[in-house]
């Protein structure tokens, strides 16, 4: 979508877990701005790959590059390709003995090493952000799954990524607390945040991805914008897929 | 070093006092054989008559339970065999080792089993007297085996302490396997048979508590 | 004389409590002073030790586990009397005291160790992936993630185990520490009366009943984190 040079960046990724291959040498280039849709069945790879990008998971072979920065290998400093590839995980993860805002906070005043005032005043700002600033008192047990999720997405922006990588985001929510999230989610692809996305939420996929990549047994199989996935698909393994989960 | 191994892992002084901490050991599981099913019994009993609806029983056990445990068992094992005699009731050794050990693990027996009893939902009482059981059929049948599976790990690792209290008998001069070690160190002037007593404690208790390791993380998941 | 006052002159004489008073007392004294030394000994060894397994290394790891259960498998009482008659044949001498103090907080430092670390190893791993995926190292991640959360769940086990060593002071009176139960028992062979060892029960009973309570409403105050 631009020339420039793309954000985030992956070269010849693969990743084993003892037998069973997770990815088979992935490429992939995500632009600044962009909505990448990350589809495909069960154990295809996607959630791995998702892991690799902030490095949760190590691959065993293969690059990845931060804004042409190689941060792959020891030397590199983890923590910070972290601070700037946030995630958001399928079941909140949101730390029980914090409350909101200690959840959002945590890491400011810890990684970004901001007084606890200033750290506030940012977490505060990221639960405005997801429409969540009144319970920011509240802790996780207190909130509904959705608002759970979206204290996970205010914590992930906190720290000011560059890229926000969602894994799965909303398959752990009821059908009613969905909407909530995607419209997060929505408004910040419109405030121009690069995400990566995993999930099941074709709708959405269709109306908000700039791009879908289907993937199968750990391979990007086809890619495309969502028009050209979802009505004229290429591969048979693809159309297969998509009129399985009905979309 | 060599003073070292000479004082705790002299090998002719171990097999020297084999013989008798044999005997020592064959009183130990005999100890252990009628104390740990004898406590667990009363504990069991302790744990029902303190869900009873008549609530001067349920306060009477939950005094026995508190009480029991505030008292260090070996402090009960010298009450039991130190002072009763002054009232005119002389126990042998055993018998005295084996009411204070009953005393004291039937309160902690007592206390995990009612916790195993609480986790147990409304429900299942419900359930269970709606077909008709009677309240003992109910407790018995229905109750108990969930009860008394929902707090395994705990049971287990009372169980584990009851065994290890059985050395405090040698204090009170029963020949188990302490006592019996004990003997020997004084005889030969050298801790090797301490060592030795505490190698088949170790062989004996070390699957018990691996096993106890293993309930508590199966539990979990 | 009649039942009940044979009763009284033989376990609660009205002589002999004013006559031990004193030294139930001062072993009463002793008895906090060695359980207090024992329990801070035993937590920040305990929770050291369940830190340093934390790191996976492998043969601190495996040393680790192999004092954990070496101590909990073999009674305090073994080890009480291989501390106090062994080392001073190989010119070791510690003063009763120091070995009671000793064999106990090593004691409760297995045990602590041991719920510490099931405590670490039961947060879940998402905890982990979220802390890290915010930049956090290792360190603050596990201080200011995962040990709030498995302290928390450590509680409840914790306390009845600190307690029942705690107890377990009353093993001194063995190898002469002055606490109540030597106390007591060295005045019922002078006075040939059972009244100094009732003064002692009831002791321990003044001292623990409170902590026993204590424990009782830590295990139901924390109990719904444990299902």
């Amino acid at each position: 979508m631009t020339t420039d040079q793309p954000i985030l960046e992956v070269r010849g990724l693969q990743k084993q877990y003892g037998r069973h291959v997770a990815l088979a040498g992935i490429d992939l280039k995500i632009a600044a701005g962009e909505l990448v849709f990350v589809i495909g069945p069960s154990g295809s790879g996607k959630s791995t790959l998702l892991r690799c990008l902030n490095r949760l998971e190590e691959p065993d072979h293969g690059q990845i590059l931060f804004e042409g920065q190689d941060m792959s290998g020891k030397k590199n400093d983890l923590n910070l390709l972290r601070q700037r590839v946030g995630m958001v995980f399928q079941a909140f993860n949101l730390y029980p003995h914090l409350t909101a805002l200690g959840n959002v906070t945590l890491a400011v005043r810890k990684v970004l090493r901001k007084s606890r005032e200033a750290a506030d005043a940012i977490g505060l700002a990221a639960l405005r952000q997801v429409g969540l600033v009144e319970k920011a008192g509240s802790y996780p047990n207190e909130l509904s799954g959705g608002q759970q999720q979206r204290v996970g997405i205010a914590r992930a922006l906190a720290l000011e990524p560059k890229v926000v990588l969602f894994d799965e985001p909303t398959s752990a929510l009821d059908p009613e607390l969905v909407r909530s999230v995607l419209e997060v989610m929505r408004d910040l692809k419109r405030a121009g945040m690069t995400m990566v996305v995993v999930s099941h939420e074709m709708k959405f996929a269709r109306e908000a991805a700039d791009r879908v990549i289907f993937m199968a047994e750990g391979a990007i199989v086809e890619q495309g914008p969502p028009e050209e996935i979802f009505s004229h698909a290429r591969e048979p393994r693809t159309r297969a897929f998509l009129s399985q989960v009905g979309a | 070093m060599h003073a070292l191994v000479d004082q705790f892992f002299n090998v002719a002084i171990m097999a020297q006092a084999m013989p008798i901490m044999l005997r020592g050991l064959g009183w130990t599981l005999v100890l252990c054989a009628v104390a740990v099913p004898c406590s667990f019994l009363a504990g069991v009993l302790i744990a029902v008559l303190g869900t009873v609806r008549f609530a001067p029983v349920r306060w009477l056990m939950v005094i026995y339970v508190d009480l029991l445990r505030s008292i260090p068992p070996l402090v009960l094992l010298i009450l039991v065999a130190a002072a009763l005699p002054f009232a005119g009731i002389r126990l042998s050794p055993f018998a005295a080792v084996l009411l204070a050990l009953t005393l004291n693990a039937s309160s902690f027996y007592g206390e995990i089993v009612r916790a195993g009893i609480e986790s147990i939902g409304t429900g299942q009482w419900h359930a269970a007297r709606s077909t008709g059981l009677s309240y003992a059929q109910s407790l018995v049948h229905v109750i108990l085996p969930q009860a008394l599976r929902n707090v395994l790990p705990d049971l287990a690792s009372n169980t584990l302490e009851v065994i290890k209290l059985t050395a405090l008998a040698s204090v009170v001069s029963f020949q188990e396997l302490l006592y019996s070690a004990d003997m020997a160190r004084s005889v030969t002037y050298n801790s090797s048979p301490i060592t030795l007593a505490a190698l088949i404690y170790l062989i004996f208790l070390w699957p018990l508590v691996r096993l106890i390791g293993r309930l508590e993380h199966g539990v979990k998941a | 004389m009649d039942g009940g006052a044979a009763f009284v002159d033989a376990f609660f004489k009205p002589a002999l409590i004013a006559r031990y008073a004193p030294e139930i007392v001062s072993g009463v004294g002793q008895t906090i002073l060695i359980a207090s030394t024992i329990v801070l000994t035993g937590l920040v060894l305990g929770v050291t030790l369940a830190l340093i397994r934390s790191l996976r290394l492998p043969i601190a790891t495996v040393m680790i586990v192999i004092f954990a259960d070496v101590l909990r498998a073999v009674p305090p009482l073994v080890f009480v009397l291989l501390v106090y008659f062994g080392l001073p044949n190989v010119g070791v001498t510690l003063s009763a005291f120091a070995v009671l103090w000793l064999v106990l907080s090593l004691v409760l430092a297995a045990f602590v160790e041991e719920i510490v670390w099931a405590g670490i190893t039961s947060v879940a791993k998402g905890q982990w992936d979220a802390a890290r995926s915010t930049g956090l190292n290792f360190a603050t991640t596990l201080r200011d993630v995962i040990l709030p959360q498995a302290l928390r769940l450590s509680i409840p086990p914790l306390t009845s185990r600190t307690i029942a060593i705690t107890k377990n002071t009353a093993l001194g009176s063995v190898i002469g520490v002055p606490e109540i139960l030597n106390q007591a028992t060295s005045a019922v062979s002078f006075s040939g009366n059972a009244t100094p060892l009732m003064m002692g029960a009831i002791a321990y009973v003044v001292l623990f009943l409170p902590v026993v309570i204590f424990g009782r409403w830590v295990e139901t105050r924390f109990a719904w984190r444990r299902a």
